[in-house]
C-alpha cells in the first residue's frame, strides 16, 4: 500500500502536501508532484492537506485510475525531491475552481 | 553580536525526542544559521510516541524512525538522553544555557471521564495499554484481566481503534513484532470474543482517519458491526460529509456502511455504538457494566453538539478502557494551560497565562496544539514554530555557551547521559534479543537495563 498523486495535481501543485509529509517522500516537476512509495509510510497527513483532493490511499482508487500508481513510482525517481511549500502555479485557483472545490 | 555564525552559533535546546522535536530540529539544521542543537530526553531511548505509541503491527508508519536517524547524524546535532527537564536540569538553568528551547514534550497524561464508578479496578486509560503493548517502561508493570470477555473501549479516535485491533489481533500476526514480550504473552492467553466501541457523537464526527477504521474489518476471525440506523445522518451531519475541507468523513461513512451491510458470520464481534456517552460505571471492586446515555446531535454543521436524552442503556462489560483525549503535563517552571493540556503559545511562541510572551521559549507538537493530528502534522507544526524562531533571532542575542554548560553540569550532578550512538548500542541489543525468539525487537522496558546495555556495549568495543 502507498498514496499517490492523481490527475488534479496538475497544474495546481499547491504543495501543502509536502510540508505535511513526515517523511520527505514528494518530488516535482514543471505541473505538479509525486509520492516515492519506497518512502510513504502511509500515514495519510497529506490528505486533507490537499486543496484539490489529488491524493488517495492506493486502496481507495478507483479502477480507470490504477495507473496512477505506476505513473506515481516511476515519476518519483526521475523528478527532484521537494522538501517545502512552493506557491502554487499560475493559474491554480481558476483550475481549483474548476475541479469543484 | 550576530547569533548564527561559527564564532557564535545559535544554541537551541529541545526539551523531548518524538516527531515534534525531531521535525524541530531538522528545521532549525535546515535554516541558514550556524547552529547547534540539543535534544534532551527523559528516557535513554528517543522517538517518544512512534516508539511508545504507535502500533506494534504499524511496521511502516514506525519506518519513519529512519528520517530521525537522519537528523541525528546532521552536524549540530546532539542527544541528551536520561536527561529530565525538572529533575536533572531546570527550566530556568537552560533558559541560561541556550538562546532557546523548544519544548517538545507531547502529550502523555490522559483525561478522565469523570463519572462515578470510574475507579472501579478493571477501568483503565488507554494510555496506559498502549504504554504495555508498546513497552514504556512506566507502564510495563500494568496488569490488564484478558480473562474478559467483554470489553468496552470508550472514544472515537485513532487510539481507541488501535486499542480494538490490538485486543482482536490474533497473537500469530503479532509474534514478528516488537510488542513487548509481556504483553505478547499476556494477549496469547486472552479471551476477549466481543468488543464495543462506544463514543458520544456521530459517525460523521468520528476523528478516526479511513484507513484504521477499514483495518478493523480486515481482523481473522472478526466482524465490525453497526446499526445502519447509526449511520441515518441529520441535515447538518451531512453537509458536514460534503465538505471538501475534511475527505476523512465520508470516506469514513463509506466503510461504515460497508460494516453495516454485512451479514454476521462470525462469533467475535466489534460493535461500533455512536451517540452514546458513558454516564456511571457498576462493579463491586471490579467493573461489570456502563450505563451509556443516548445522545443527539444539536447545532449547525461543524459546530454539532452531543445533548443527552432521557433514554439509557446499560452494556456489561469486564474490562474498560477510556481513550477521550490526550493531555499534556505541566512542566516544572513552565506555564500551563490545565484546561486545554498544552502550553500557552501563540504560534509557538510560549506566553505566560495573560498571553505575555516568554523570551526564548517555544513549544511545537502536541504541547503545544493539543493532541491532534498525524505523524506528518507535527512536522507543519514544527516548521511554523522554527519560523518563529529565526524571526525572534534579533531578540536572542545575548552570548550563550550551550553545549558544554548542559555537558558540565549534567557532570556535575553524576548524571550518565546517553548519547545517539549509546542509543544505537540499545537498540542493537533490542534487536538481538529479539531474534532469538523471532521478533524484529525485544524492548528493554526498564531504564536500568537501557543503562546497562550501553556499559555491556562499551566494555565489548573497548570504551571503557
Amino acid at each position: 500500500m502507498t498514496h499517490v498523486v492523481t490527475d488534479n495535481c496538475r497544474g495546481c501543485r499547491y504543495t501543502d502536501c509536502v510540508a505535511s509529509c513526515p517523511v520527505a517522500c514528494f518530488h516535482l516537476n514543471e505541473a505538479r508532484v509525486y509520492i516515492d512509495p519506497e518512502l510513504c509510510i502511509d500515514c495519510s497527513a497529506c490528505i486533507p492537506a490537499c486543496p484539490v483532493h489529488a491524493i488517495v490511499e492506493e486502496f481507495d482508487l478507483a479502477e480507470d485510475q490504477q495507473h496512477w500508481i505506476d505513473i506515481n513510482a516511476k515519476a518519483s525517481v526521475r523528478y527532484p525531491l521537494i522538501r517545502a511549500k512552493l506557491p502554487p502555479l499560475d493559474g491554480a485557483d481558476d483550475r481549483r475552481r474548476a475541479l469543484g472545490y | 553580536m550576530t547569533i548564527g555564525t561559527a564564532a557564535q552559533p545559535l544554541r537551541i535546546a529541545i526539551v523531548g525526542s518524538g516527531p515534534s522535536g525531531f521535525y524541530a530540529a531538522e528545521a532549525l539544521l535546515d535554516s541558514s544559521h550556524c547552529i547547534e542543537v540539543d535534544m534532551i530526553e527523559r528516557l535513554p531511548v528517543p522517538y517518544g510516541l512512534v516508539r511508545h505509541g504507535v502500533a506494534p503491527d504499524h511496521a511502516k508508519l514506525k519506518s519513519v524512525t529512519s528520517l530521525f536517524d537522519g537528523i541525528a547524524r546532521r552536524e549540530g546535532f546532539r542527544l541528551f538522553g536520561n536527561v529530565e527537564m525538572g529533575r536533572d536540569v531546570t527550566a530556568t538553568q537552560l533558559q541560561a544555557m541556550y538562546h532557546a528551547v523548544i519544548v517538545a514534550t507531547g502529550a502523555d497524561g490522559d483525561r478522565a471521564l469523570d463519572i462515578p464508578g470510574e475507579e472501579l479496578d478493571g477501568v483503565h486509560a488507554a494510555a496506559d495499554f498502549v504504554g504495555w503493548y508498546n513497552g514504556r517502561p512506566e507502564c510495563a508493570n500494568l496488569r490488564f484481566d484478558l480473562s474478559k470477555e467483554v470489553v468496552a473501549v470508550i472514544g472515537q479516535g485513532n487510539v481507541a481503534i488501535d486499542v480494538c485491533r490490538m485486543l482482536a489481533l490474533p497473537v500469530s500476526a503479532l509474534r514478528s513484532t516488537d510488542i513487548a514480550g509481556h504483553a505478547l504473552d499476556a494477549l496469547a492467553g486472552s479471551r476477549v470474543r466481543e468488543i464495543h466501541l462506544v463514543g458520544r457523537r456521530g459517525p460523521a464526527q468520528a476523528k478516526f482517519t479511513p484507513k484504521e477504521l477499514r483495518e478493523l474489518g480486515t481482523l481473522p476471525g472478526w466482524q465490525v458491526i453497526v446499526d445502519p440506523a447509526a449511520l441515518e445522518l441529520n441535515d447538518a451531519s451531512r453537509a458536514e460529509a460534503a465538505d471538501p475541507g475534511s475527505p476523512f468523513i465520508a470516506k469514513n461513512l463509506q466503510v461504515l456502511r460497508g460494516f453495516a451491510s454485512q451479514s454476521r458470520t462470525t462469533s467475535r464481534a466489534i460493535h461500533l455504538h455512536f451517540e452514546r456517552a458513558p454516564v456511571a460505571m457498576h462493579g463491586e471492586e471490579r467493573v461489570q457494566a456502563l450505563m451509556l446515555q443516548w445522545q443527539r446531535l444539536e447545532g449547525q454543521a461543524g459546530q454539532q453538539r452531543a445533548v443527552q436524552t432521557e433514554r439509557e442503556e446499560r452494556l456489561e462489560a469486564g474490562l474498560v478502557f477510556r481513550s477521550v483525549g490526550y493531555c499534556g503535563t505541566r512542566l516544572p517552571g513552565l506555564p500551563f494551560d490545565a484546561v486545554r493540556g498544552v502550553i500557552p503559545n501563540t504560534g509557538g511562541r510560549v506566553t505566560d497565562e495573560c498571553g505575555s510572551i516568554l523570551p526564548g521559549w517555544y513549544a511545537t507538537g502536541w504541547i503545544k496544539r493539543g493532541p491532534t493530528g498525524l505523524i506528518g502534522t507535527n512536522r507543519l507544526d514544527s516548521v511554523e514554530t522554527v519560523e518563529r524562531l529565526v524571526e525572534d533571532l534579533p531578540l536572542l542575542g545575548v552570548p550563550r555557551i550551550g553545549r558544554a554548560a548542559l555537558q558540565a553540569a549534567l557532570a556535575e550532578r553524576g548524571q550518565r547521559v546517553i548519547s545517539f550512538d549509546d542509543w544505537l548500542m540499545i537498540e542493537r541489543a533490542e534487536r538481538e534479543n529479539g531474534q532469538r525468539s523471532g521478533k524484529l525487537s525485544e524492548k528493554f522496558v526498564n531504564v536500568a537495563h537501557m543503562l546497562d546495555a550501553v556499559q555491556r556495549s562499551r566494555v565489548e568495543v573497548g570504551q571503557c
